[in-house]
């Protein structure tokens, strides 16, 4: 049972076994052991970033692809939702309509960008991602109209999932049954379906033949696979999910932006988070991303208590003040990189 | 075993194949035709054009002018994926294969190509029992069974040449093309190699091309022996005979490799 939801790939490392039920155990019951909005949005970032890093590992640590784009995806599919929120008013059929018009531009996208470029050099290809994305956002923001421009837009969801609706008026552990609970294990269920899906895929069949690609491409044509379409596929399906990470993360805030969803920032987290969680497998993004948005929305708070309490002290209060943490998360980084360079889930694995 | 390929006609042939690169012609207008339950060597001096003759049949290169027929279809403009479909397998000669994927693995992803299911991303690749199965069986061709869970990357050189053969023979190939498949095995290793292509040789429906240095192999495998020199054909015919044309004398046995007789 256990061995089929997980595709048969486990975390083979008991730290990164106890982690990963941690993380899952977190995110489950965060709603009820957590009050406030920030610790709800920390957690409902977390479950958005897996999917999202996750989606962007089998391109980088299956198939060997470098690419750009993914936040563009992202883009499209936060952008479709919330658009379509906003023009069409807060109805289901928004919602829907908004999916579907993104996921096709999407996968058009997609398809377009994996024809015309994966027979090139990964350099270019790269490079081919980074110029497209960066249109993109520049168009988002230049049709100000459209896209609410550089402020974006802020919309209205369906009645249920609205932070007024009340499911039932009675309070479970303290916790009222409200849209933005009700919100909250959308997005925690559909991210859940989609990291599994994703599991499945890369232990199937096609996942394997990515690794083949990525392992020796060459080979991987003269077993008879032809390339081109494989790298097209797993461009496409990370694409696709992408585009549903940014409709979840678009109806948990209400709101879609370009610095949200389509700065180069965005992509640079993704990048990180792969890279410290290890690439080439899953659970790296999993406990990637639970430590990088669990430091990236604390690190600030306890540095500002930690400054705080050492008031006194002249140097260290200044070098923990919370202005510098951006500095402390790439030294966090550079060091996990320096120490871990098969990532966090790499390392546990070799521990033997 | 039957096919439908009556032995007269050719499965494999090129007409007037040529491939340069810059100024270098490195295989020069060759014609040749490979007929079923043949084995046919291809000898030639260093840098020759073996390799890259056999390239350009399989599709990993190319040409820039002549072409090539498969099955009496002219598969010039196909790439080496669809020329591997429609028949041809390669072993290659530095080998070439998935480093950070286990032995059976390696295997498996040539038996999977050969049955069809690379695109199916729903089930789980371990529950293919038939398919695991099957490159099992290959593996214990080539005498590699014990080292099914190993990774390929820290392989001893001549176990990597067997993995080699059994991805070959994991496609199922009509048209068999083995590029010097025993340099570097050790003494034991080699013995189990050939008896391999002679049994393949042995079922008689197969086309075999092997690319061999070593004189006392090609002698007792081969039922025609081809010699390339500069790129160019210059010999092509019964294996007594070829061996003993002056232009063979000259071409092939003047430059050194002599030693390998
Ligand atoms: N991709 C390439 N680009 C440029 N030159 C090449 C390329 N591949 C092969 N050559 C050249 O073509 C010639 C023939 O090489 P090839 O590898 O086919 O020889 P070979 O007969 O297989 O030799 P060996 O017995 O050493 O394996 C050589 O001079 C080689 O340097
Ligand atoms: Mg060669």
């Amino acid at each position: 049972m256990l061995k089929s939801i997980l595709s048969g790939d486990f975390p083979r490392s008991r730290i990164l076994s106890i982690m990963l039920v941690l993380t899952f155990i977190g995110l489950a019951v965060a709603p009820f052991m957590l009050s406030g909005a920030r610790p709800l949005n920390t957690a409902a970032t977390i479950c958005i970033f897996i999917v999202l890093v996750a989606s962007y590992d089998l391109l980088l640590g299956y198939t060997g692809i470098v690419s750009f784009a993914h936040t563009m995806f992202y883009g499209i599919g936060a952008y479709g939702v919330g658009l379509a929120l906003d023009a069409m008013g807060p109805s289901w059929w928004a919602v829907f309509t908004g999916l579907a018009s993104a996921l096709a531009l999407a996968l058009v996208l997609a398809l377009m960008i994996g024809l015309f470029s994966l027979r090139v050099r990964a350099i270019f290809y790269a490079m081919i991602t980074l110029a497209v994305a960066s249109a993109f956002a520049i168009l988002a923001s230049q049709l100000s109209d459209f896209t609410g421009g550089e402020d974006g837009k802020t919309f209205k969801v369906p009645e249920i999932l609205s932070p007024g609706f009340k499911l039932i008026e009675a309070e479970i552990f303290g916790r009222s049954i409200d849209g933005k609970l009700l919100t909250y294990y959308l997005v925690f269920t559909a991210c859940l379906l989609l990291f599994l899906f994703m599991l499945r895929v890369v232990n199937s069949p096609f996942g394997r033949v990515l690794q083949a690609i990525r392992e020796n491409d060459f080979r991987a044509e003269a077993l008879g696979y032809r390339t081109v379409v494989y790298r097209t596929l797993a461009n496409c399906l990370a694409a696709l999910i992408a585009a549903l990470a940014g409709a979840l993360m678009a109806l948990w805030l209400r709101y879609v932006g370009p610095k949200t969803f389509l700065s180069f920032e965005v992509m640079t987290d993704i990048l990180l988070i792969v890279v410290i969680g290890g690439m080439g497998t899953l659970y790296g993004a999993v406990v990637g991303a639970a430590l990088f948005i669990f430091a990236q929305n604390y690190l600030q708070s306890l540095m500002a208590e930690a400054s705080e309490a050492l008031a006194g002290v002249p140097i260290l209060a200044q070098a923990v003040h919370p202005d510098r943490w951006m500095l402390w998360l790439g030294i966090l980084f550079v060091l996990s990189v320096y120490f871990f360079p098969t990532g966090i889930v790499g390392k546990l694995r070799n521990r033997k | 075993m039957t096919t439908a390929v009556v032995p007269e006609h050719p499965v494999l042939s090129t007409h007037g194949l040529t491939i340069r690169f810059g100024g270098h012609v490195a295989v020069n207008n060759v014609s040749a035709e490979f007929r079923p339950g043949t084995l046919t060597a291809i000898v030639g001096p260093n840098g020759a054009g073996k390799t890259t003759y056999f390239n350009l049949m399989s599709g990993q290169l190319p040409a820039t002018s002549g072409s090539v027929r498969l099955f009496g279809e002219d598969v010039t403009d196909l790439g080496a994926p669809q020329r591997t479909k429609r028949g041809i397998g390669r072993a290659f000669q530095l080998t070439n294969l998935f480093p950070n994927l286990s032995v059976i693995e390696n295997v498996r992803l040539a038996v999977q190509s050969q049955a069809g299911m690379g695109l199916n991303m729903v089930s789980l690749w371990s529950r293919h029992v038939e398919l695991m199965e099957r490159a099992e069986h290959y593996l214990h061709r080539v005498a590699m069974a014990d080292q099914r869970d190993e990774i390929v990357g820290t392989l001893p050189h001549g176990n990597k040449r067997k993995l080699e053969v059994a991805i070959l023979l994991a496609l199922e190939p009509q048209i068999l093309m083995f590029d010097e498949p025993t340099a570097g095995m050790s003494v034991d290793e080699v013995p189990v190699i050939l008896e391999l292509i002679h049994q393949i040789k042995a079922q008689g429906d197969k086309t075999i091309l092997l690319v061999e240095h070593k004189m006392d192999v090609v002698r007792s495998l081969a039922d025609r022996i081809i010699v390339l020199h500069n790129g160019f054909l210059v010999a092509d015919g019964d294996p007594t005979e070829v061996m003993s044309s002056p232009i063979v004398q000259e071409a092939y046995l003047g430059t050194g490799v002599a030693d390998h007789v």
